[in-house]
């Protein structure tokens, strides 16, 4: 919650010393709060994305081209294309400000990955699942199976690679990443068959006592309300469309679902085992977030009221209280070095 | 409670049946063992008992299966939950959730189970497994012994009258092993719970089987009581071996019994030459020496100052609970793995120093998952590509491989491989670089009784012709079958070595059947019968 209001405010903003301030704040917060857990180690890779995307944005805004004017710092050659490519323009001069726009576009792209790879490697999966509303109970156990899946396979990447230098293969070519891709693949694909038949065989997805009628009408109205959720939620990012869109439909969106989530969620078959609720802590860090991303609407560049936004934004990394994690026994008891040795 | 009737299944595109003709009749709170040969389809009769075969792994089925009363045909393996608990070949796999009591109480939601009922009842169940201590953690620092207890419990709380294991110890050291299997007699004797379990090895189930059923390579299944179905059985434990060739009569199953049996036969082994054994004599020197190895993760000491000698001509065991730093120790002998103190000298060198081509000229090793080491769609592709990273000559590999595993179709995908062949491909692939010493991690986990013969063979072969063999196991009947020296790890430290006749005998954990029943030097059938053929 509190990524996504630090992602909301990074795509309001193009200024560059913004969003390294906004992907600060995200990196302070992981290095502060983050659990001894596997799905922790993830940031990393998150930020690496980042800055592979921010490269390529510029590597494209070079080669294609873009506003003509302003101060050339490099002159490339322009590649004459056919007619009907009109309006594309392949290399040609490379000027300053095309550039810096190319590099705060791919920056703004980045920021967004990183948040949500703070998010990613802050919560625990498996926690959020517990504070959907029962209608969306086996949709999101999907998606956090979906999600936990990435840690796996990076565990997997590392256990293959490390039985490649048996066979003492140090190369770097296709054949080498296929000898990495192939048996970590089959590993992935092996897994998620046997926890499907796992929790297929543990009553996941029974039916409820719901007639055929209600769940349909349910379900209808679930889909009708998210699709105006997104429609709404497009329309607030994007500043062209029109602003009809933005509001009413985004309010009646959540409404139209909201009567759906309440329907499907009156017939579901399931229970909760001790329900997580909220404490006064996740209230504040994700009042936190929201409060940055409602002052990056007030203003889009680097002034007093962002900043505030911004520090805002920062204080659960320094107020809460440590978490306390199931995980904490892997680095302090002796029984684990199995698992060690397998990730090492 | 449950009914197989003229059940035969067949995968799609199976040439042949898997399971042909069976008929199984299981009584309310029997404990059934389901055995036979890898491969022969102990797993897909499991399947069938809820539903997963054929609902999730499709084929096609003939005849009925009926569970408490209902027909598996009409109810999806979900509708089953409340009935059949079923646990899989890897319990890591199928956790669902990833703190114990969340898990415990995942089956539970499912089934809709008031939050009242649902605490009380995940409360019983930590105290019926003895995992109360365990309730806050986290799934993966489990041990594997622990993780297969959760894993009971996590369908023991939907309070099921069936509960269906597939090979819940294969994976497990001796002591969790039979930690487990003591947990699964207690619900037969205190709950009446009705329990089917796969397993390959049988030394340690035997005993608690009110049913075994032995699955053949055709599909036919032969189910009665243990006794009478052993008696004919090609897979046997060792201690029905024993017994067969005793000619005791009935047939032990356990070794309370056959110390009773066994009067006579010990009398006549008193006289008899203690095994010295062709294996044993002096080592001249270590191939590979290993002084004060250390590696860390961290803050936990993993391995910690380990001295260790593989001489020639010798094959060693190296046994341990489960993490107790055996794979770490072998990778960082292989020089691959991290190694934060001590030294290792394999011919001169150091492996860790040497480049990798180099180093696996030296030591060999094939790692628990052997599979993640085979990439290719073919075993002559595989074997091509061995050959060109070894640099030696072309079919070298395959050659080995005819060796040791005997012909294999060379189209056949390394996927589709048995357990044992894929095992022998991947030793085939590491032999092919000819090193000196050869480690294995964990390679008779999911081999049958056959499989582990050959694979023995394999390795004293590789032994007698001057190289030195270090094996990780759990299997003590393996371990005598092959090993001349044992060494015992445990929290990372070697705490035995020597003699493979001194280190198993004494321990109470790690003895082999045969040396319970006979006492000390026997260690297996094989001592007893070269015993016996020396006097007379």
């Amino acid at each position: 919650m509190w990524a996504l209001g630090l992602a909301v405010a990074a795509s309001r903003t193009f200024d560059v010393l913004l969003l390294g301030l906004v992907i600060g704040v995200a990196a302070l917060m992981v290095a502060a709060r983050r659990p001894v857990a596997p799905w922790a180690m993830s940031f990393r890779l998150y930020l690496w994305l980042g800055a592979v995307v921010v490269v390529i944005r510029v590597l494209f805004g070079v080669l294609l081209g873009g506003a003509s004017t302003g101060t050339v710092v490099l002159d490339l050659p322009q590649v004459p294309l056919p007619s009907w490519a009109d309006g594309i323009r392949l290399l040609g001069p490379v000027t300053w400000e095309s550039l810096q726009r190319s590099f705060a576009v791919g920056l703004q792209l980045a920021a967004l990955i990183i948040c949500v790879g703070a998010a990613n490697s802050l919560a625990n999966p498996r926690r959020l699942l517990k504070s959907l509303p029962p209608a969306l109970y086996e949709v999101g156990a999907a998606v956090v199976v979906a999600l936990t899946l990435f840690p796996q396979l990076a565990e997997s990447i590392g256990r293959v690679r490390r039985a490649r230098r048996l066979r003492g293969d140090t190369g770097r070519n296709t054949r080498a990443l296929r000898a990495v891709v192939i048996p970590v693949m089959e590993d992935a694909l092996e897994r998620s068959m046997r926890l499907a038949a796992s929790m297929d065989a543990r009553g996941y997805g029974r039916k409820g006592s719901a007639s055929r009628g209600s769940r349909t009408l349910s379900g209808a109205l679930l889909l009708v309300g998210l699709m105006g959720v997104c429609v709404g939620v497009y329309a607030t990012a994007d500043l062209t469309a029109p602003r009809l869109l933005a509001a009413p439909v985004l309010v009646s969106g959540f409404a139209v679902a909201g009567v759906g989530f309440w329907l499907s969620g009156r017939t579901v078959g399931h229970t909760r085992y001790r329900p997580d609720p909220w404490h006064g802590w996740e209230w504040f860090t994700a009042g936190c977030g929201v409060v940055a991303a409602a002052a990056f609407f007030g203003s889009y560049e680097l002034d007093a009221l962002t900043l505030a936004g911004l520090v805002v934004a920062a204080l659960p990394a320094l107020v809460t209280p440590e978490p306390t994690s199931p995980y904490a026994a892997l680095h302090a008891t002796a029984a684990v070095p199995a698992a060690a040795g397998v990730a090492a | 409670m449950i009914a197989i009737e003229g059940v035969t299944f067949s995968y799609d595109g199976a040439a042949r049946p898997v399971l042909r003709d069976v008929d199984l009749h299981v009584e309310e709170g029997e404990l059934v063992v389901v055995t036979g040969p890898t491969g022969a389809g102990k797993s897909s009769l499991l399947g069938l008992l809820n539903g997963l075969v054929p609902y999730f792994t499709g084929g096609h089925l003939e005849g009925t299966v009926t569970v408490g009363g209902l027909r598996t045909q009409d109810h999806q393996p979900r509708e089953l939950a409340a009935t059949v608990g079923w646990v899989g070949q890897d319990p890591l796999a199928g956790f669902v959730t990833d703190t114990v009591e969340e898990e415990l109480a995942y089956g539970m939601e499912q089934l809709g189970v008031d939050p009242q009922a649902m605490r009380r009842r995940v409360e019983e169940t930590l105290d019926l497994l003895g995992i109360a201590d365990l309730r806050g953690r986290s799934l993966r620092s489990l041990s594997g012994g622990q993780q297969q207890r959760v894993a009971i419990g996590s369908v023991l709380t939907m309070h099921p009258p069936v509960l269906v294991l597939d090979e819940p110890t294969s994976a497990l050291d001796p002591t969790s092993a039979e930690d487990v299997l003591a947990t699964l007699a207690r619900l037969v004797h205190d709950l009446g719970t009705t329990v089917v379990l796969a397993e390959h090895r049988l030394e340690r189930v035997v005993p608690f089987a009110d049913v075994v059923a032995y699955v053949g390579t055709d599909g036919s299944v032969v189910a009665g009581a243990p006794a009478s179905v052993l008696a004919t059985s090609p897979v046997v434990p060792p201690l029905v071996d024993l017994g067969r060739f005793a000619g005791w009569e009935p047939l032990p199953l356990t070794v309370r019994e056959a110390r009773r049996a066994s009067t006579t036969l010990r009398k006549a082994l008193s006289d008899a030459p203690p095994p010295t054994s062709s294996r044993q004599r002096g080592w001249d020197g270590g191939l590979l020496t290993a002084r004060g190895v250390a590696v860390r993760y961290g803050p936990l000491h993993a391995v910690r100052k380990v001295d260790l000698d593989l001489p020639a001509g010798s094959v060693t065991a190296l046994m341990g609970r489960n993490g107790s730093g055996k794979s770490t120790l072998l990778w960082a002998l292989q020089g691959s793995g991290e190694r934060h103190g001590g030294d290792v000298r394999v011919l001169g060198d150091d492996p860790a120093t040497l480049s990798r081509k180099d180093a696996r000229r030296r030591v060999g090793l094939v790692p628990q998952t052997a599979s993640d080491l085979l990439y290719l769609e073919s075993v002559t592709a595989e074997c091509a590509a061995s050959d060109a990273e070894a640099d030696t000559a072309e079919g070298t590999c395959a050659a080995l491989l005819t060796r040791l595993a005997g012909p294999i179709d060379p189209a056949t995908n390394p996927r589709d491989l048995s357990e044992g062949q894929k095992l022998a491909l991947v030793l085939a692939v590491q032999l092919t670089a000819a090193p000196q010493v050869v480690l294995l991690d964990e390679p008779t986990r999911g081999l049958d009784y056959t499989a582990k013969t050959a694979l023995a063979e394999v390795l004293r072969g590789l032994a007698r012709e001057g190289g030195a063999v270090l094996v990780a196991t759990h299997d003590v009947e393996f371990v005598a079958e092959v090993a001349d020296r044992a060494a015992v790890m445990a929290q990372g430290e070697l705490i035995a070595s020597g003699d493979v006749r001194q280190v198993l005998a004494t321990s109470p954990a790690f003895a082999p059947q045969v040396a319970k029943v006979l006492g000390q030097p026997w260690l297996t059938l094989r001592d007893v019968r070269e015993a016996l053929e020396d006097r007379s």
